[in-house]
């Protein structure tokens, strides 16, 4: 194995369910629940996907859910500025913690 | 050297940078079809062979025998649609007719009349026109006209930027005066994504077009004047769900633009002829056969539009569907292979035909189901 992904390994998600089929059943119940129209729509709930694929930096998420951006009728700029949420909210998580620095600098020092 | 000869080298010369200079779409525009690229997909052979190579799906064939629809069958003819020809003053990169201003199929008088002729002979409610800009065929108007006189309901598929050519000025006006349903080519309400694929510049001018056919009365409310949008993917991917995409383009073209329609239709493309080339080039046919046959839906398959339409080519010959009809494969029936051999009684056998399948009818059977009408399951 050269690379710990595998764009292929995508279209294998299912063979999670052999090992364990109860599971994999109510996730996936649950999975396709979240993703149906609700207060939501299917379209803004794919780019949500996007933005959180980003955030947590996940391949196959990434892959599955341009996609499924593109055919939800979103174009790139809406995913591009999706991206930059995810980027602003995990840039903001860092700064928010500095905080926290200064919180420790303010009590050590003179 | 002389001055004289000097002088002229250096003239070529500079004729020669000043093409350098040309603005890409003019060169694009100098060869874009495949037929004038000599480009070897201009050959329905070679596109059927493609078709017929992809590790990626079933033999669709197969798929429709899984769900018990082989052989596909005819139900009635209430669409006849005539294809007048490929001329076109687009060359957008998606299309599956391969048209273009270069091309020089187009219909005669002669065949126009005999498609008329076998009109008035059946009770075909609705006549829908294509090309090409089918507006382009000098005798548009005439089928128009007869077919409205024979108490038909009219169809112009038509590519918006036409209605603005000098030579068609007065486009809206006849089409109005003929209550001729539009159903107009729009991919996208963003320029970027148009324009990309129907060529620099379509997008302004197809919401002129559309601001002038809502100035005529096209698509207002309490109007009789249908208009109707129709919206493909500008890409290798299905189309969004059809009400959904609908009430974006509502949105989003009243709110910049004033614009006003009936319905969206979502057409999703065909792996066929240009669409095919952009395929193959970007490395996505595979993916993309794949993806519609992932997506196989039977009551989409159930429900498509070659069960109920007749479609005439520019040289009168007979077709399933106007996909059929690009990659050269004609009706199954023998005897009644173009329009002047239909007669009334010829008629009742072409209602049930046996439809041509291939391939590419994957692209009609996926998602919700793709027609000439968009989605054929909600």
């Amino acid at each position: 194995m050269d690379t710990y992904y595998h764009p292929p390994d995508l279209h294998k998600f299912a063979d999670m369910g052999k090992g364990n089929k109860e599971l994999w059943d109510k996730f996936m119940s649950y999975y396709s629940a979240v993703f149906a129209e609700g207060a939501l729509t299917e379209r803004e709930k794919a780019l949500i996907a996007l933005g959180v694929a980003h955030a947590v930096q996940c391949p196959y998420c990434i892959d599955a859910y341009s996609q499924a951006c593109l055919e939800k009728g979103s174009n790139t700029e809406e995913m591009t500025e999706a991206v930059h949420v995810a980027c602003a909210i995990r840039g903001g998580a860092s700064l928010i913690h500095g905080v926290q620095m200064r919180n420790v600098t303010d009590k050590l020092s003179m | 050297m002389q001055d004289a000869e000097k002088g002229a080298q250096q003239r070529s010369r500079i004729a020669f940078l000043s093409i350098l200079s040309w603005p890409i779409p003019l060169l694009k525009h100098m060869g874009l079809t495949l037929l004038s690229r000599r480009n070897p997909l201009a050959s329905t052979e070679r596109q059927l062979e493609v078709l017929a190579e992809t590790k990626a799906c079933l033999p669709f064939d197969e798929r429709l025998a899984a769900v018990s629809l082989a052989p596909l069958r005819a139900t009635g003819i209430t669409v006849f649609q005539i294809n007048v020809g490929k001329l076109c003053n687009q060359t957008c990169r998606h299309c599956h007719v391969d048209a273009g201003p270069d091309r020089e199929e187009r219909m005669t008088r002669e065949t126009a009349e005999l498609c008329i002729r076998a009109l008035a002979q059946t009770d075909i409610p609705t006549v829908d026109i294509t090309g090409g800009a089918p507006e382009l065929n000098p005798n548009f108007r005439w089928l128009v006209e007869q077919a409205t006189a024979l108490g038909r309901h009219v169809i112009d598929r038509c590519n918006l930027s036409v209605l603005l050519l000098p030579s068609q000025a007065d486009l809206a006006q006849f089409l109005s005066d003929q209550h001729a349903e539009i159903i107009a080519s729009l991919p996208y309400f963003r320029p970027v994504q148009t324009n990309a694929q129907r060529g620099d510049g379509v997008h302004e001018k197809s919401i002129e077009a559309l601001q002038l056919l809502n100035r005529v009365g096209y698509g207002q409310e309490g109007s009789d004047l249908t208009l109707n949008l129709v919206h493909n993917p500008v890409g290798a991917f299905l189309p969004a769900k059809q009400e959904a995409i609908e009430a974006q383009f509502r949105r989003e073209l009243l709110r910049h633009h004033g614009i006003r329609f009936n319905h969206l239709y979502t057409i999703t493309n065909m792996p066929i002829s240009r669409f095919l080339e952009f395929l193959l080039e970007s490395g996505n046919y595979e993916g993309y056969m794949e993806r519609l046959a992932n997506a196989f839906n039977p009551a989409a398959a159930a429900g498509v539009m070659c069960r109920y339409t007749l479609s005439i080519g520019w040289d009168g010959n007979l077709y399933d569907c106007d996909f059929n009809q690009m990659l050269s494969l004609p009706v199954a029936d023998q005897a009644v292979r173009h329009i002047r051999d239909v007669t009334p009684a010829r008629l009742v056998g072409l209602q049930n035909r046996i439809i041509v399948t291939g391939n590419h009818c994957y692209g009609c059977t996926a998602g919700a189901g793709s027609s000439c009408g968009g989605a054929v399951t909600s």
